[in-house]
This record gives structure tokens, C-alpha cells and sequence, in this order.
């Protein structure tokens, strides 16, 4: 995907096929050659981490369809049978229903590591889009899937979420039968639901693939935020990258263990385990933790139409980020002032994620109020003024500077390196 | 390709491109129409009675029409004063109490259970206003099902419904 390929095949056969269809070459160029920058840290082996939660989804996702069954009446039984009754069935539910929270975990560290080191900014807007266009797929499948259990938490999240649509002025209402297929979540919204939580994991695929195909076409963005200028800023990914990638993928996967095993219902509600009821809302609907600081913003503002439009408008936001950063240095290393709103930003997105939880009164809205403000204040006044008023730091020359000599730059007006050679 | 003027074969390209854009279109109708609600569908939403002799006074009932919780109130006196004494323009949503019943059947109102906000079903008997409170985002409701704190930006929906006798209706 970089430029003409090296890649000499050795073995006749590979020789033989890379004139008729040249894969070797694609995955050599793309996953071994591929330079990356040397001084990626470890915020950098989430990307692969994704990918591997994702195969995990599928896979599960896939023999788990072979024992569903996405029909009102036994939906909730055929997940008991899932998890009593099919050989490691109860394994492969709760690496399902835990990958998915893994995954969303993953794509998080990776969003602000993105926002973190400026990797949404030039020239790298169309991979940042491509990956707001994968999280909101990816919550578009997280909920269905949530929804397939058909207990109360399933039926009732389905039921508040489609009804978001209704606040549309006008057709609001015809567009909710129409997803519904009925006039209330029915059988055939558990069945289309089904079809689509099928159908939008590939979907996500697809759209990793742009998303790798942008990121080798304008190269990996790094910590210092400076392109790499020789063949001394970067190191091949195999070995470099994909060893780094692997040990942190080790370390994930004991995370994930760890709940699949130890706490495998931590994460869910206990209302998800009683059959979806629908003349009954249970007292206390939230959703999954990853969705708590959307929900919150939704919940902040009083009315009905505008609390849907900010809950919309807090994730779609997210693909105006390369314009709404005005600065032009890259990476938040050297930006002093633009550091501390961020982690003012990551405290927000928490704090908003723990007031999702609570109940919607008293002192829990107001806080959902100024956290709101906060967020979307981020975005429309934090970022762009930054751009006009931070003094920023200097940058090192090249990646290479960086690391042999810290982060002092040669020719600036700073003490002399404490470190030297490597 | 010149572009100083049309020829037969501009026509026909821009002609054979508008039937195509057209085909395609109209092959969206069949794709997106059957995602609403198909005939049984709405044939198990006909009309059904409800026989208003067992319920006693003070009492809610839930039944269902449409997939939808239909509640039916008997109403106490008190709740009826309480719902007329309100101004309807103080109301987020202004209707008046008698409006909402069926004339000289005052006691009994008969709702659509489901939040406006974003349909839970709310519990009855209960919130500030004595009426129905959502559990779901906090929206409260008086004795006459209107909206009156919370995010909920209408009042509660009456079915179409009939006294078909001193003590049935039929809804739908």
C-alpha cells in the first residue's frame, strides 16, 4: 500500500503467484517493510488490539448465531440453553458480551490517544472521519446485540433508543413504526435487529480496511507529532511493531480474562436476566457502561428534541475535530495549556460516564449540566481559541532528535541534553 | 468530445441514465416499505372492548392494544378536582381535564401508557402530582395524564375509544 513493493518471493510458488496476483507483495509492503516510526509508545499497539477484538466478536458472535434463536418467545431461553446447556457455550457468551465491552474500552484509549498526540490533523482528516464513521458502527452493533437477550434491559434499551427518532418534528413518529415494524418493539424489530447485528461487523471491516489504507497512505502519526524525514526516524514493523503490538495484545487479553472468569455479570444488569416485559419499565434503565456519557448529555437537557439533538451532536462533533483545532503544532507534548484541558476533557467524558449511572435528579443533572457545557465547550471554544492564544513549546527537529536527545531541540536556547547516544 | 453541441448520443446517454436513476428508485419502494408493519401486523391491531364493571374506583388497569399499555383510570373525585383545578395555561402542554374524558364520564380516563419522552411505561399513583411519574427520566404526570416536570414535552396520548355501553368501551 506503500509505493512499489521490495518484496522478493524465494519460494517458486510465491513467485509463480505474485505475478498473477501479487498478495505477497500487498502484505509485505503493508505489515512487515512498512515503516513506522521508531519512538511509538505503547498508547500506538491499540489499533492492533481492535482489530484483534474484533476477529474475537465475529468469531464468537458467529458460533453464538449458530444457538440463537431471534424470536420473542424464545429468544431469552435459547441464551439460558446458550449458557447451560451447548458444550462452552457459557464461555463463548461471556466473551462475547465482555469482548464487546473490551472492544469499546480499546477503541476509547485509542480515540484520546488520537486526540492526545493530534493524529486527527493534517493530513490525516480522512482516517480520523473513517474511524468516527467505525465507532459509530460500532455502537450501532453494541446496541443491537444488546437488545438480542430479550430481557427487560434488551426490550427497554431498544424501546428508549428507537424512540429517540420519534423527536424528530413531523415524522418522527411514522419513521419509529417504520423501524419498530410494528406499533410497539415487537418480534419483527428483535428479528431485524438480529439481521443487523449480523450484517454491521462486516460492515465494520470493510471500513477498517480505508481506515489501514488512509493510515499507509499518510503514515502513522507518532509521539512527537513530527512526519518522519530519513530512514533513521522509523524501524520496520516486523519485528518492531508487530512484537510491541503482541505484548500488549498478552497483556489485554489477561484483562479480559480476568472478567470473562472472574466477573463475567460485573458489567451487565441483573434486569437483563429477567424476560423482556413490556408492560413493565423496570425502575432504573441505564445502559452499558460505554454509551453512560451519552446518556448523561441526553438526560442534562430539558427538552425533549434538543436533549436527542445534543446526544447526536456530542459524537458527530468528533469528525469536525481536525477543523475545530486550530494549532499548528501537532502533538500535545508540546502544547502546556492544551495538555491540561485535555485531561480536563478525559475527567469530563469519566465524569459524565458516572452521572449516566445515577438517577436523573437533583444534584446529578445539574453536574450532567456543567459537564455538558464543558464537552461540547471543549470542542467550539477550547480547541480553537488554543490555536490563537497557547505559547506553544519547541519542537524537536525530527523524530530521531527526540529520541537520541530528548526533547530539546538542536539550536534552541535550553539546557544541553542530559542524554546522549543510544 | 465536443461540448459545442449536442449530438443524438448526448441525448441518449442522458436519457438511458434517467430511466436507470428512475429503476433504481423505484426499486428502493419495495426495500424500505417492508419495514413497516406488515398485515397481520395491523390486523392484530383492531379494536377491542373492555368490559369497565370490575374496576373499582381508584383503581388503573392495564390492557394492551397495538403492543401498546392502554391504561384505563377510575378516577376518585378528589383526583378529578385536583386535574380540574389547575389554569391550563400554566400546563407545558395546555388541554383542559374535560377535554380529555369522554363528556359525563369524568371518572374514567383512558391513556396511552407510554412516556412521551422515550416510551417507558409510567408507574401510576405516583411522582409529585399524584398522577403517573416515569421512572425512566423522572417526567411527571397529573390526574388527567398531562405533563407537568420533566423532559417529557407532551402530555400523555388518549387512544381513539368509545362508551359502546354505560360500562364498556372500545378502543381503537
Amino acid at each position: 500500500m506503500s509505493g512499489p513493493s521490495t518484496y522478493q518471493p524465494t519460494n517458486g510458488f510465491m513467485r509463480w503467484l505474485e505475478r498473477r496476483l501479487p498478495i505477497g507483495g500487498l502484505i509485505h509492503s503493508s505489515f512487515v517493510a512498512y515503516p513506522t516510526p521508531r519512538n511509538l509508545n505503547y498508547w500506538w499497539t491499540f489499533g492492533g488490539i481492535l482489530s484483534f477484538m474484533l476477529g474475537v466478536q465475529i468469531i464468537t458472535g458467529i458460533i453464538l448465531a449458530m444457538h440463537y434463536t431471534p424470536h420473542v418467545d424464545f429468544a431469552f431461553k435459547s441464551v439460558e440453553q446458550i449458557m447451560r446447556d451447548v458444550n462452552y457455550g457459557w464461555l463463548l457468551r461471556y466473551v462475547h458480551a465482555n469482548g464487546a465491552a473490551m472492544f469499546f474500552l480499546a477503541v476509547y484509549v485509542h480515540i484520546f490517544r488520537g486526540m492526545y498526540y493530534g493524529s486527527y490533523k493534517e493530513p490525516r482528516e480522512v482516517l480520523w472521519i473513517l474511524g468516527v464513521i467505525i465507532y459509530l458502527l460500532m455502537m450501532a452493533t453494541g446496541f443491537m446485540g444488546y437488545v438480542l437477550p430479550w430481557g427487560q434491559m434488551s426490550f427497554w434499551a431498544a424501546t428508549v433508543i428507537t424512540n429517540l427518532f420519534s423527536a424528530i418534528p413531523g415524522v418522527g413518529e411514522p419513521i419509529v413504526t417504520w423501524l419498530w415494524g410494528g406499533y410497539a418493539v415487537g418480534n419483527p424489530t428483535l428479528n431485524r435487529f438480529y439481521s443487523l447485528h449480523y450484517l454491521l461487523p462486516f460492515v465494520i471491516a470493510g471500513v477498517v480496511v480505508l481506515h489501514i489504507w488512509a493510515l499507509h497512505v499518510v503514515g502513522q502519526n507518532n509521539p512527537t507529532g513530527v512526519e518522519p524525514k530519513t530512514e533513521k526516524d522509523t524501524v520496520a514493523f516486523t519485528p518492531y511493531a508487530t512484537i510491541k503490538d503482541a505484548f500488549l495484545m498478552v497483556c489485554f487479553c489477561l484483562v479480559f480474562a480476568w472478567f470473562v472468569f472472574y466477573l463475567p455479570n460485573f458489567l451487565g444488569h441483573a434486569d437483563n436476566y429477567i424476560p423482556a416485559n413490556p408492560a413493565v419499565t423496570p425502575t432504573h434503565i441505564v445502559p452499558e457502561w460505554y454509551y453512560l456519557p451519552f446518556y448523561a448529555i441526553l438526560r442534562a437537557i430539558p427538552d425533549k428534541l434538543m436533549g436527542v439533538v445534543a446526544l447526536g451532536g456530542s459524537i458527530l462533533i468528533l469528525a469536525f475535530l481536525p477543523w475545530l483545532d486550530t494549532s499548528p503544532v501537532r502533538s500535545g507534548r508540546y502544547r502546556p495549556l492544551f495538555k491540561q484541558f485535555f485531561w480536563l476533557f478525559v475527567a469530563t467524558c469519566i465524569g459524565l460516564g458516572w452521572l449516566g449511572a445515577k438517577p436523573a435528579e437533583g444534584i446529578y443533572v445539574i453536574l450532567a449540566r456543567i459537564l455538558t457545557v464543558y464537552y461540547f465547550g471543549y470542542f467550539i471554544v477550547v480547541l480553537p481559541l488554543l490555536g490563537i492564544f497557547e505559547k506553544t513549546k519547541p519542537v524537536p527537529n525530527s523524530i530521531l532528535d527526540s529520541v537520541l536527545h530528548g526533547d530539546v531541540p538542536i539550536g534552541a536556547s535550553a539546557p544541553p541534553p542530559t542524554r546522549t547516544g543510544a | 468530445m465536443s461540448s459545442a453541441h449536442q449530438t443524438r448520443r448526448d441525448f441518449l446517454y442522458i436519457a438511458t441514465g434517467a430511466v436507470g436513476a428512475v429503476g433504481a428508485a423505484a426499486a428502493l419502494v419495495p426495500l424500505i416499505s417492508q419495514m413497516n408493519p406488515d398485515a397481520s401486523t395491523i390486523a392484530a391491531g383492531a379494536p377491542i372492548e373492555v368490559d369497565l364493571g370490575p374496576i373499582a374506583e381508584g383503581q388503573v388497569i392495564k390492557v394492551f392494544w397495538r403492543g401498546k399499555p392502554i391504561f384505563i383510570t377510575h378516577r376518585t373525585k378528589k383526583e378529578i378536582d385536583e386535574a380540574r383545578a389547575v389554569k391550563d395555561n400554566e400546563l407545558p402542554d395546555p388541554e383542559s381535564d374535560a377535554k380529555r374524558v369522554k363528556q359525563g364520564k369524568d371518572q374514567w380516563l383512558v391513556l396511552v401508557g407510554i412516556c412521551t419522552h422515550l416510551g417507558c411505561i409510567p408507574l401510576a399513583h405516583s411522582g409529585d402530582y399524584q398522577g403517573f411519574f416515569c421512572p425512566c427520566h423522572g417526567s411527571q404526570y397529573d390526574t388527567s395524564g398531562r405533563i407537568r416536570r420533566g423532559p417529557a414535552p407532551k402530555n400523555l396520548p388518549l387512544p381513539p375509544y368509545e362508551f359502546v355501553s354505560d360500562t364498556r368501551i372500545k378502543i381503537g
